[in-house]
């Protein structure tokens, strides 16, 4: 992982380090509140859900150094549960009592804010069980089992009755925020996304800035040696996926929100692949990459919808053009030339 | 005719074939990958679409040059191995020094390309190729029918495996092999090219993906998609072997084609995401796989 973290990108004294980015903050939550005026609404939401979808999953490879190949299922399922909760609201879990039963809990719609935060723990719930089993395996085995564990959601999510198979959960209602806040306002709807991501954002660098988040960047230099300074790495590591799961939930579920829908798209794989090349174009490890990088591939496939599957011809070629020649990514090489860390 | 636990033998041991000729995939696809990832450090994500590389390869021969499954038995694996060559020249040789994430992220990118680029000119449904007519009919075994044309494809798949078996780990070139992927500088020092033999062998593996994908052109039509999920069903295969052993991954892709295969006949619903739950209950149990050495 000797990219990810450059020592010569972050000689400057610590002080200046955390202005740089506090100033970077500053100026990208300027320019998300203006934006509106010069963007639709509608691509500056799909481009921060995806940015705070990125984030989630540059906690795990920037900042752990574990590559997630299935972050899509808890995009996928974060959408799907909150649209199912804004929607329909009751929830049956089948249970085992000599013979299957079904336990109903009989909730309404719910508002939109109750429908993420329920997105959001389900996620979470399967970042759980997920990260459980894949940080039992390391290095490449641990991409390929996220990878194949989120398949079998995907197969779950094609044959699960309440998700609608390939017609996926559609209008979904965007409901009144805490009540008051119509939400089917484009302009309102706006802002609370650009909050939920702010504040998401600001948790996340919180976390990397901790004495977890170095406890983590510690496994990511060299786990043996995390391992025998006396620090149970596999808690840690376990931690920061269900962290990463959930944001990634509250990511597709305020996905779900906007769109008004949640579909098979969200939950398999070229998603997993498309939030990979966010990251990488961005910048593994740094912390605005992400952001960057989303804004340039939703900016690119606005772009290219019209050409078809030749999108997948691109992503690919930039694929391949990041890992041979541009490993830090956009803002890596930013912060490299500038010597400062973003 | 008769019945075993309530399913008629038709059943249960025609979807056993089917299952053992999914098998034939997963163990020449997960042998091919454990080959590359033993000289490489490169988890081949092309793989799958390197597969469907082989079947188009025999439709193209047979469509433009009239040449038959026999010839494209052998051309295609040796022309879709060539185009292996130039990747792993043009691309994967500058990635060994660097983390693993980086091979398995380049090779996503040239599979997205790939089959991108197929998609884009044949769509997503499938073209027939036709059975060669020396394997055309079948068996009648009494308790069930068997079409010449699978029966041959579990032959030959396992002839293949084991030979590349004992190329490996009974011939002195396999020793070479193995021996590079131990300690390749030592190797170097006694004389060996082993640099060309990394790409003999990136090639050899793309081979072995390339004539999995025309053995099942005839069974499952030929289209851009038909690697791409079936790559994930193989290395959900990997992990539950293991990729330090040959055999291992010989034998971990034909259990679990049979798996599969029986489970479609006693449980349905389960038989896309089995192969996933026995993965996940390998990892509870031993999570270094089945066949694996160390994590």
């Amino acid at each position: 992982m000797a990219d990810v973290a450059d020592p010569k990108a972050t000689q400057a004294t610590p002080a200046l380090r955390s202005q740089s980015e506090v100033i970077a903050f500053v100026i990208m939550a300027v320019a998300l509140v203006v934006a509106p005026a010069f963007a639709y609404p509608v691509f500056l939401m799909k481009a921060l859900c995806f940015a705070l979808f990125a984030c989630a999953f540059n906690l795990l490879i920037g900042y752990v150094g574990l590559l997630s190949f299935g972050h899509a299922l808890f995009f996928g399922w974060g959408a799907y549960f909150a649209a199912h909760l804004a929607k329909v609201g009751a929830v049956s879990l089948p249970f085992w009592l000599g013979k299957w039963h079904w336990l109903v809990i009989p909730l309404p719609p719910l508002p939109p804010e109750l429908a993420i935060l329920g997105g959001a723990l389900f996620a979470a719930l399967l970042g759980l069980i997920v990260g459980a089993l894949a940080i039992r395996r390391q290095g490449i085995y641990f991409a390929m089992v996220t990878l194949a564990l989120a398949q079998m959601m995907f197969f779950f999510a094609v044959q699960a009755p309440f998700t609608h198979g390939e017609d996926g959960i559609q209008a979904v209602p965007r409901g009144k925020l805490l009540g008051f806040i119509d939400l089917a306002d484009q302009t309102n709807m706006y802002f609370t996304v650009l909050v939920i991501f702010l504040g998401c954002f600001l948790l996340i660098y919180r976390i990397i800035n901790s004495p977890f988040g170095e406890v983590l960047k510690a496994i990511r230099e060299n786990e043996p040696r995390a391992i025998s300074l006396g620090y149970k790495t596999e808690r840690y590591k376990l931690v920061a996926f269900v962290l990463s799961a959930t944001f990634a939930g509250v990511a597709g579920a305020t996905k779900a929100l906007v769109f008004q829908l949640a579909s098979l798209t969200d939950v398999d794989w070229p998603m997993s692949g498309e939030v990979i090349l966010m990251t990488l174009v961005g910048g593994l490890g740094t912390l605005f990459g992400p952001v960057a990088g989303a804004f340039f591939v939703v900016t690119l496939e606005n772009y290219l919808t019209t050409i078809g599957q030749w999108v997948f011809v691109v992503q690919g070629a930039i694929f391949v053009g990041c890992v041979l020649l541009l490993r830090r990514g956009i803002i890596g090489e930013l912060a490299r030339v500038l010597r400062i860390k973003l | 005719m008769f019945e075993i636990f309530g399913i008629s033998s038709q059943a249960l041991f025609g979807q056993l074939l089917i299952g053992l000729i999914n098998g034939s995939f997963y163990a020449l696809l997960s042998l091919g990958l454990a080959v590359i990832f033993g000289m490489l450090n490169i988890i081949n994500f092309t793989h799958g679409a390197q597969y469907m590389l082989g079947a188009f390869a025999a439709f193209f021969l047979l469509q433009y040059a009239g040449l038959g499954y026999w010839w494209a038995i052998v051309v295609a694996p040796l022309a879709v191995g060539a185009t292996g060559i130039v990747i792993e020249r043009l691309f994967l040789q500058w990635l060994y020094k660097l983390d693993h994430l980086y091979g398995l992220l380049l090779t996503f990118g040239l599979a997205l390309m790939i089959e991108g680029t197929f998609r884009n000119f044949f769509g997503s449904s499938g073209l027939p190729y036709a059975v060669p007519p020396e394997l055309q009919g079948g068996q009648n075994l009494g308790f069930m029918f068997l079409p010449n044309y699978r029966a041959w494809v579990v032959v030959f798949s396992i002839a293949v495996c084991l030979s590349t078996w004992f190329v490996i780990e009974r011939t002195k070139l396999g020793a070479y092999l193995r021996a590079a992927t131990e300690n390749p500088t030592l190797v170097r020092a006694f004389g060996i090219n082993v640099p060309r033999m990394i790409t003999l062998t990136y090639g050899f593996g793309v081979a072995l993906a390339a004539l999995a994908g025309v053995m099942a052109a005839p069974i499952y039509n030929v289209s851009p998609q038909m690697g791409a999920n079936l790559i994930i069903v193989v290395f959900a295969v990997v992990v539950i072997g293991g990729m330090g052993s040959i055999m291992g991954a010989i034998l971990t892709g034909f259990g679990l084609g049979v798996i599969e295969g029986l489970t479609k006949v006693f449980f349905p619903e389960a038989s896309n995401t089995v192969i996933f739950i026995v993965m996940a209950i390998v990892l509870l149990i031993r999570p270094a796989g089945l066949f694996g050495r160390g994590v």
